[in-house]
C-alpha cells in the first residue's frame, strides 16, 4: 500500500497572546510579546519573577456549562486542550458533520504532566519531616507524612495529573474511539505527537487524528526544576524583552504556557466531506543525540539526522524549504547548535531560507511548543508572510542564518520545516507544504 | 508497501520475582510470589502495606564505566528501564556500544547506531521523597507551612541542580539511547498500565515501514514509593490481604479487591526480520497485529461493558489477519480490582465471542503486583517466552476466578499447543487501551 496523504483541516490554540488563530497571528506578525509578571504563584523570590501566562482562562467559554461540570477537575493541561480541541474540531467543520466513524478518529497528544499541586505537597512533606530522623541529620518518617498527606492532598488532583488524562478528556468529550497516544519527550513532544499521528494515518490504523500537545509548567516545581538546572532567562527587569532567541545577550528561555491542538485527516477523507485543507504534512524524521542527558551533541548530530530524515521522508532538498520555524529557545546552547545544525543541513541553501523562533513571544510552551509553531508554519503559508524573531538586536558569530529579525517579513512560502529538540537529546522535525491538489 | 516482517529477538524484564527473563519464568513456574510487606518505607499509616520490590538493583552493572557517573541522576524507574535494556540487549545477543565499552564482547555493534531505536512507556514518576522533603522543610514559615518566598529566595537551593531531570519522563528513554547509543527514533508513551502495548505497537510500526532495524521497547515505573502508594490509596484501590501478600492479588478471582503496587519493567528487542536472520538470532516470535482504542464515555474509569478494549482486539485481530479461533492463549492485565478486572474481561469476551469459553488465559499480577507503564511489557515478555517455549506458567490467586468474568485463567503450568497470542492492557485511568498479536515463530 502506497503511504496515504495527511492534510491538516482544522487548528485551534490557547496562547499567551490570545485564543483566536486570527487575533494572536496578527499579534505575531506585528511581534507583540505575551510576557508578563508571574501572578499563577507567588514567584517574587525566585530567580525568574516572570513568564508567558495564558490570561483569564475559562472553560465555560469553550464547553458551556454542562459539558465543563463534567469535566470539573481536569488539569489546567487539560482544560487548555479541551479548549484548544474543541476549536480545531469546529475550524474543521467536524462539528456535527454526518458519517464521521469514531472508530477511525484518534488522538495523539504530547501533554504534559498536570501541574503539581505545590503548596499542598510541600505542607505535606514538611509535616512529614522527621528533624532528629536519619541518625540525626533528619529524614522523612513516611507514618507522619502519610497522615498529613490524607490530610493535604487531593485524590481528583493527582489523578488529573496523569499526562495521559488530556487525551482521555478529549476522547470522551468528542466520543472518539479510535488509537489514543501520549507522548511526552519533553519539549520535543508535540512534533513527536503529530509526526507519529500522521504515521497512524499514513499506513491506515486511522483516517482522522486530533493531535498537537498541552502544557503548563507555570508552578513553584517547574520553575524551580528550570531555574536549578540555569535554563530560564532571570531578565526580570527587563522582562518583555527577555525571551530573545538567537541573540548574543540571550540567557535562557521564558516558561509560557498553552495548548496547540490540530485536526490532522487521511486526504481522501477530507476530500469526500469538503473540507477546507489548510496545508499538508509530507515529512517527519525523529532521532535520538544519544550522547547526554545534559547537553546537545556539540555538532547538533541528532537534529542534523531528524531534519535529514524528514527532507527524505517528504522526498524534498532542503532547497524547497523557504521558511523554518526553529526551536530557538534563546537558550546560550541550543540556538547555537540548533544553527550549525541548519547550516550542516543546509548547506549553501542555509543562507537563503529563513528562520524564526515565535518563542520570543509566546515563551516556550515546553510539550505544547511544537504544535503551536507548526500552526504558525500553516499560516506562514496561507498569507505568504513570515513571523519575526523578536528581542533581536545583537547578531551572535556563531548564529549566521536569517533569523527574520524584529519584523515580520512577505515572502513565498510553499514549505516549511518545524524543528523541536528536547532535553535528553530527543529531536523531532516535521515538513508542511501548500496542496498539490 | 511490502511490510516488512518484525520478530521479538530478546526479552529483559526486571520483576520483584527476578532479574532476568529466565529467572522470571523460573520462578513462575515454581508458584514464587514476590509480594511481602513493604519494606523500602515504613508502610504502617497506609491502609495497604505490601508491595512487589525489586532486591539489590544495582544500575551501575548495567553501564558503561564511563557512565557510572549519570547513575546518580537516575529515578527508580530511570534504573529499572536501564537494568532492562541491558537484559533485553544480553539476551538477544545484541553486540551493542554499552557491551562493548564494558569489555564484555569485541565489536563491531550489530546494528548501525542510526537503525537501532528506542521506545520506552513510563508514569508520572514520584520525586523522591525524602530528597524533596529534605529542601522543601527547609523553606517552612513561622505557621510550620510551606513558605514560597523562603523556598524561592533560598530553600530551592537545597536541591541538586540536575534535580529535574531525575524526574522527566523521557529520561528512560534518553538514558537507553546514550548507554547503547541508539540514534533512530526515540519516544516516551505516557498512557499509564497501556504505555508498553502503545510502545511496543509503535515500534512493530516503526521497524515495519523501515524507519528502523531493532528497537529496544516496552516500559518501566515504580509505584514503590510513598507517593505512588498514596496515589492508589486515594483512588481507592489498594488491596487489603496486609496479613497474606502472597494471597493479596487476586486477578480476576471472585474475591479480589484491589492492586498491590510494585515496581518493574521489561523491554524487549523487536527486530526486522531478516536483519534477526543474518545475525542468527534466537527468535521467540513474530509481531503481527497491533490495535488501539481509547474509551469514549468516561476517562476516569473502566467504560463496564469492556467496549474500547474489545475494539482494539478486533483491530490488532485484523491487523495480523488473523480470526480469534486461531488464537491459543490471551495475557491479560489483570490489574486484581473489582471493577477493572471485570470490564477487561468482558471486552476479550465481546472481541473473542465463543472462544473465549475455552482461550487459556493468563493473569501474572499475583505473582508481582501492578508496577503502571511497566507492567504491560513484563506481560508481553512472558507471552513471548510462552509462545517460545509452548507452555504457559501457573496463574497466581486465580483459581476462584469470578464466574462474571468467565475467563479460562491458567491454574496450573501447562505445556500446549500456542500458535499465537493476544497481550491486552488498559490504563487503569486516562482510557486508553492496546492489544497485540503475537504468533509462534515456525522457522
Amino acid at each position: 500500500m502506497a503511504p496515504r496523504r495527511v492534510v491538516i483541516t482544522g487548528m485551534g490554540w490557547i496562547t499567551p497572546l490570545g485564543d483566536e488563530i486570527e487575533s494572536v497571528w496578527q499579534k505575531l506578525l506585528k511581534g507583540e510579546c505575551g510576557v508578563g509578571p508571574t501572578t499563577l504563584f507567588d514567584a517574587s523570590t525566585f530567580p525568574t519573577t516572570f513568564s508567558a501566562e495564558v490570561k483569564d482562562f475559562d472553560l465555560r467559554r469553550y464547553l458551556g456549562d454542562d459539558e465543563t461540570d463534567r469535566h470539573t477537575g481536569a488539569s489546567r493541561n487539560s482544560q487548555f486542550a479541551l479548549a484548544a480541541a474543541q476549536k480545531a474540531w469546529n475550524d474543521a467543520g467536524l462539528d456535527g458533520a454526518d458519517g464521521i466513524d469514531r472508530t477511525r478518529v484518534g488522538i495523539y497528544l504530547g501533554g504534559g504532566e498536570g501541574p503539581i499541586d505545590a503548596i499542598n505537597f510541600a505542607n505535606a512533606a514538611i509535616l512529614g519531616w522527621d528533624h532528629a530522623g536519619g541518625n540525626g541529620s533528619g529524614d522523612l518518617d513516611t507514618v507522619r507524612w502519610a497522615e498529613a498527606a490524607e490530610q493535604w492532598l487531593s485524590a481528583v488532583k493527582e489523578f488529573e495529573q496523569d499526562p495521559n488524562m488530556a487525551a482521555g478528556h478529549i476522547a470522551t468529550f468528542f466520543g472518539i474511539q479510535g488509537p489514543a497516544f501520549n507522548t511526552l519527550t519533553a519539549c520535543a513532544a508535540s512534533t513527536q505527537a503529530m509526526g507519529e499521528a500522521s504515521n497512524l494515518i499514513r499506513y491506515g490504523d486511522a483516517d482522522v487524528m486530533i493531535s498537537g500537545g498541552t502544557h503548563s509548567m507555570i508552578h513553584p516545581f517547574g520553575v524551580t526544576g528550570f531555574n536549578r538546572l540555569t535554563a530560564l532567562s532571570t531578565r526580570n527587569d527587563d522582562f518583555m524583552a527577555a525571551s530573545r532567541p538567537f541573540d548574543q545577550t540571550r540567557d535562557g528561555f521564558v516558561l509560557g504556557e498553552g495548548a496547540g491542538i490540530l485536526i490532522l485527516e487521511e486526504y481522501e477523507h477530507a476530500c469526500r466531506r469538503g473540507a477546507r485543507i489548510l496545508a499538508e504534512i509530507v515529512g517527519y524524521g525523529s532521532t535520538a543525540d544519544a550522547f547526554r542527558i545534559t547537553d546537545i551533541h556539540d555538532c547538533g548530530r541528532g537534529a542534523t539526522a531528524a531534519m535529514r530524515l524528514a527532507l527524505k521522508n517528504a522526498g524534498l532538498t532542503p532547497s524547497d524549504v523557504q521558511y523554518i520555524s526553529a526551536h530557538g529557545t534563546g537558550t546560550e546552547e541550543n540556538d547555537k547548535i540548533e544553527s550549525l545544525a541548519i547550516e550542516t543541513v543546509f548547506g549553501e541553501n542555509a543562507s537563503k531560507v529563513a528562520v524564526s523562533s515565535i518563542k520570543s513571544m509566546l515563551g516556550h510552551l515546553i510539550a505544547a511548543a511544537g504544535a503551536v509553531e507548526l500552526i504558525t508554519c500553516v499560516l506562514a503559508i496561507r498569507d505568504g508572510i513570515l513571523p519575526p524573531t523578536i528581542n533581536y538586536k545583537n547578531p551572535d558569530p556563531r548564529c549566521r542564518l536569517d533569523y527574520v529579525p524584529n519584523k515580520a517579513r512577505p515572502a513565498e512560502v510553499v514549505t516549511c520545516l518545524s524543528n523541536s529538540l528536547g532535553f535528553g537529546g530527543q529531536n523531532d522535525s516535521i515538513i508542511v507544504t501548500r496542496v498539490k491538489e | 508497501m511490502s511490510a516488512r516482517r518484525v520478530v521479538v529477538t530478546g526479552v529483559g524484564l526486571i520483576t520483584p520475582i527476578g532479574q532476568n527473563s529466565n529467572d522470571v519464568w523460573e520462578a513462575l513456574q515454581a508458584r514464587r510470589c514476590g509480594l511481602r510487606r513493604i519494606t523500602a518505607f515504613d508502610p504502617s499509616r497506609f491502609r495497604s502495606q505490601i508491595g512487589g520490590e525489586v532486591d539489590n538493583l544495582k544500575v551501575v552493572n548495567y553501564v558503561p564505566k564511563s557512565y557510572r557517573k549519570s547513575t546518580k541522576v537516575m529515578a527508580r524507574d530511570i534504573e529499572i528501564a536501564v537494568a532492562a535494556a541491558y537484559d533485553a540487549v544480553t539476551d538477544a545477543k545484541l553486540v551493542t556500544r554499552c557491551l562493548i565499552d564494558r569489555g564484555q564482547v569485541e565489536g563491531p555493534v550489530s546494528v548501525e547506531s542510526t537503525r537501532l531505536s528506542v521506545n520506552i512507556g513510563a508514569g508520572l514518576i514520584c520525586a523522591d521523597l525524602n530528597e524533596l522533603a529534605s529542601a522543601l522543610q527547609t523553606a517552612a514559615g513561622a505557621n510550620g507551612q510551606f513558605d514560597l518566598r523562603k523556598w524561592g529566595e533560598e530553600g530551592m537551593n537545597n536541591l541538586t541542580p540536575l534535580w529535574l531531570l531525575k524526574f522527566l519522563p523521557n529520561m528512560l528513554s534518553c538514558h537507553v539511547t546514550i548507554v547503547h547509543d541508539a540514534q533512530a527514533p526515540s519516544n516516551t508513551i505516557t498512557c499509564g498500565e497501556a504505555s508498553s502495548h502503545l510502545a511496543v505497537g509503535e515500534a512493530f510500526r516503526t521497524i515495519a515501514r523501515g524507519e528502523a532495524d531493532v528497537c529496544l521497547c516496552g516500559g518501566a515505573e515504580s509505584k514503590l514509593n510513598p507517593m505512588g502508594l498514596m496515589r492508589q490509596q486515594m483512588l481507592g484501590r489498594t488491596a487489603s490481604r496486609n496479613d497474606a501478600p502472597e494471597a493479596a492479588c487476586r486477578p480476576f478471582a471472585v474475591d479480589r479487591d484491589g492492586v498491590v503496587i510494585s515496581e518493574g519493567g521489561g523491554l524487549l528487542v523487536l527486530e526486522e526480520l531478516t536483519h534477526a536472520q543474518a545475525r542468527g538470532a534466537r527468535i521467540y516470535c513474530e509481531v503481527t497485529g497491533f490495535g488501539a482504542s481509547t474509551n469514549a464515555k468516561d476517562w476516569r474509569a473502566p467504560e463496564p461493558d469492556g467496549a474500547p478494549l474489545a475494539l482494539a482486539i478486533r483491530k490488532a485481530l485484523a491487523d495480523a489477519g488473523m480470526t480469534a479461533d486461531q488464537l491459543g492463549m490471551a495475557g491479560t492485565l489483570g490489574v486484581g480490582t473489582v471493577e477493572h478486572d471485570l470490564a477487561e474481561a468482558r471486552g476479550l469476551r465481546a472481541a473473542l465471542e465463543k472462544v473465549a469459553d475455552r482461550l487459556p488465559v493468563q493473569a501474572t499480577k499475583g505473582a508481582f503486583g501492578n508496577n503502571g507503564a511497566g507492567s504491560g511489557a513484563i506481560d508481553l515478555g512472558i507471552v513471548a517466552m510462552c509462545l517460545d517455549r509452548q507452555a504457559m506458567p501457573p496463574s497466581l490467586n486465580t483459581e476462584n476466578t469470578d464466574p462474571a468474568c468467565g475467563l479460562r485463567l491458567v491454574h496450573e503450568a501447562t505445556e500446549s499447543d500456542l500458535p499465537a497470542a493476544v497481550s491486552v492492557a488498559s490504563a487503569m485511568g486516562g482510557g486508553q487501551h492496546a492489544a497485540l498479536i503475537l504468533k509462534r515463530w515456525e522457522g
